[in-house]
């Protein structure tokens, strides 16, 4: 029993159909139960007011936007070495709940900076690297839907992945040194976890937790939906031959 | 590769157009730029090396469809994947007969725009080192997102898409390195992190470039 037998579409949609209920449910009890409790179960903060409560969205949002990359690279990895389709359809799956994730995560951001920075957008290095993971997404996407040929897609793909994630690594680091360079000292950046106390951080990790079990739950059923796709093809273009 | 690199430079200078049409662009964009802010000469002059920057990397973009797709399109790309030289070799020499023909003359002009621009005069130097050492990065860069593109028809505006992102680290530091000339300051780090980029991309791009284009033309 090797996990590379998931491979098989139809044992990945066997153990896709045993798994997903249970992360669907175990998704909307930790989103449920991580922001109901974060939302009235928790004091407000002391300067920021009610609006730390926006933490619960936008850090999960956030946690999944970068994840989803790291999860598409993998596959696009696993596609490249093994040519498992199962592999490179499951990478297309995560790419557009990536892509909201981090429209989430930046709208929740403006959100909230607009009454604690007193602005809906700085150029502060996160904010600015977040902008660039979402233009990433948008080639990424693009990509896909130019290409007729799966195959060819996959692979195309696959590639703009590799190189993608080391560009995006570099923009990282790239945009820490320019926005220093440019306001020294402004650090605008959000509090890291540590500093937030037990309260808040409870609440938090659920919510995460729950957000990271819906991630789940969507790419297995669009990737479900893509193998059924993919089927559907097939089999029309095998009738066009016998018409 | 000698030839290879001979037969592209004389086709961009013979067949018209792609030599002298990003030169024509980045001196449209310049000479734009103030009526879009204004005049004033501090102004001009703080923005000037990043405006020129964004000129030479634009120019560069609008040259990169007809980087590989002429080739594509009358077979002289299957004929070089099957050929005995590396396609990794051959793609190299594409990048630097683009940089050639594209990066260098943006380089020469860059200074004569900065003029036009209220460049301070300690700049000027550094504007040029600086797009010496980041144009090479930009061709190259270019060239895996043309070979990424290649065989998609109309893949002119996803061509921009793919490649503006990647563009993003070498823009950071090359403007940083100019504006840091521009105006005094120290300028160490940025140029040795633009040259990174650029030895990295030189290294590395040409066998992801190479991958992608035999995706396309197996």
């Amino acid at each position: 029993m090797s996990l590379w037998e998931y491979a098989n579409p139809v044992k990945f949609l066997a153990l896709s159909a045993r798994v997903q209920p249970v992360a669907w449910a175990a998704a909307l009890t930790g989103i449920v139960v991580g922001l109901g409790w974060g939302f009235f179960g928790t004091p407000d903060d002391f300067r920021q007011g009610s609006t730390v409560k926006i933490i619960y969205i936008h850090v999960p949002a956030a946690w999944i936007a970068i994840n989803a990359w790291i999860m598409m690279l993998i596959a696009s990895l696993i596609w490249l070495v093994r040519r498992h389709h199962v592999s490179a359809l499951a990478a297309r799956a995560a790419a557009p709940v990536g892509l909201v994730m981090t429209v989430i995560g930046l709208l929740t951001g403006a959100i909230w900076g607009q009454p604690m920075w007193g602005t809906w957008w700085a150029w502060d290095p996160r904010l600015t690297s977040f902008l660039i993971l979402f233009l990433f997404y948008l080639g990424y996407i693009a990509l896909w839907e130019a290409i007729e040929d799966p195959d060819t897609a996959a692979d195309l793909t696959s590639v703009l992945c590799l190189v993608g994630s080391v560009f995006a690594l570099m923009s990282r680091y790239a945009v820490l040194f320019w926005s220093q360079g440019l306001h020294q000292g402004a650090s605008l950046s959000l509090d890291k976890e540590e500093n937030i106390s037990d309260v808040f951080w409870i609440p938090l990790v659920i919510s995460i937790a729950g957000f990271t079990l819906l991630f789940i739950a969507l790419v297995l059923y669009r990737t479900g939906t893509e193998i059924s796709l993919r089927r559907a093809r097939a089999l029309a273009v095998r009738l066009d031959k016998e018409l | 590769m000698i030839a290879l690199l001979l037969r592209d430079l004389r086709l961009a200078l013979r067949a018209g157009g792609g030599f002298g049409l990003g030169l024509a662009f980045f001196l449209i964009l310049t000479v734009l730029v103030p009526f879009s802010v204004g005049p004033q000469s501090a102004l001009l002059a703080s923005i000037a090396p990043g405006v020129l920057w964004l000129g030479a990397l634009l120019a560069c973009l609008l040259s990169l469809d007809r980087l590989l797709a002429l080739d594509y399109e009358d077979g002289t790309l299957d004929v070089l994947a099957t050929a005995p030289l590396p396609l990794e070799a051959a793609l190299a020499v594409k990048a630097i007969a683009h940089w050639i023909t594209t990066g260098l003359p943006l380089v020469i002009a860059a200074p004569f725009l900065g003029v036009l621009l209220n460049l301070p005069p300690q700049g000027f130097g550094w504007l040029v080192l600086s797009l010496l050492l980041g144009t090479p990065a930009l061709s190259m860069i270019g060239t895996f997102g043309a070979a990424l593109t290649v065989g998609i028809k109309r893949g002119g505006l996803l061509l921009s898409l793919l490649v503006l992102p990647l563009y993003v680290p070498t823009l950071i530091f090359g403007a940083e390195a100019a504006r840091r000339g521009a105006i005094g300051m120290e300028l160490e780090t940025p140029l040795l992190m633009l040259s990174g980029i650029s030895l990295g991309s030189i290294a590395l791009l040409p066998f992801a470039a190479a991958a992608a284009l035999r995706m396309t033309i197996r």
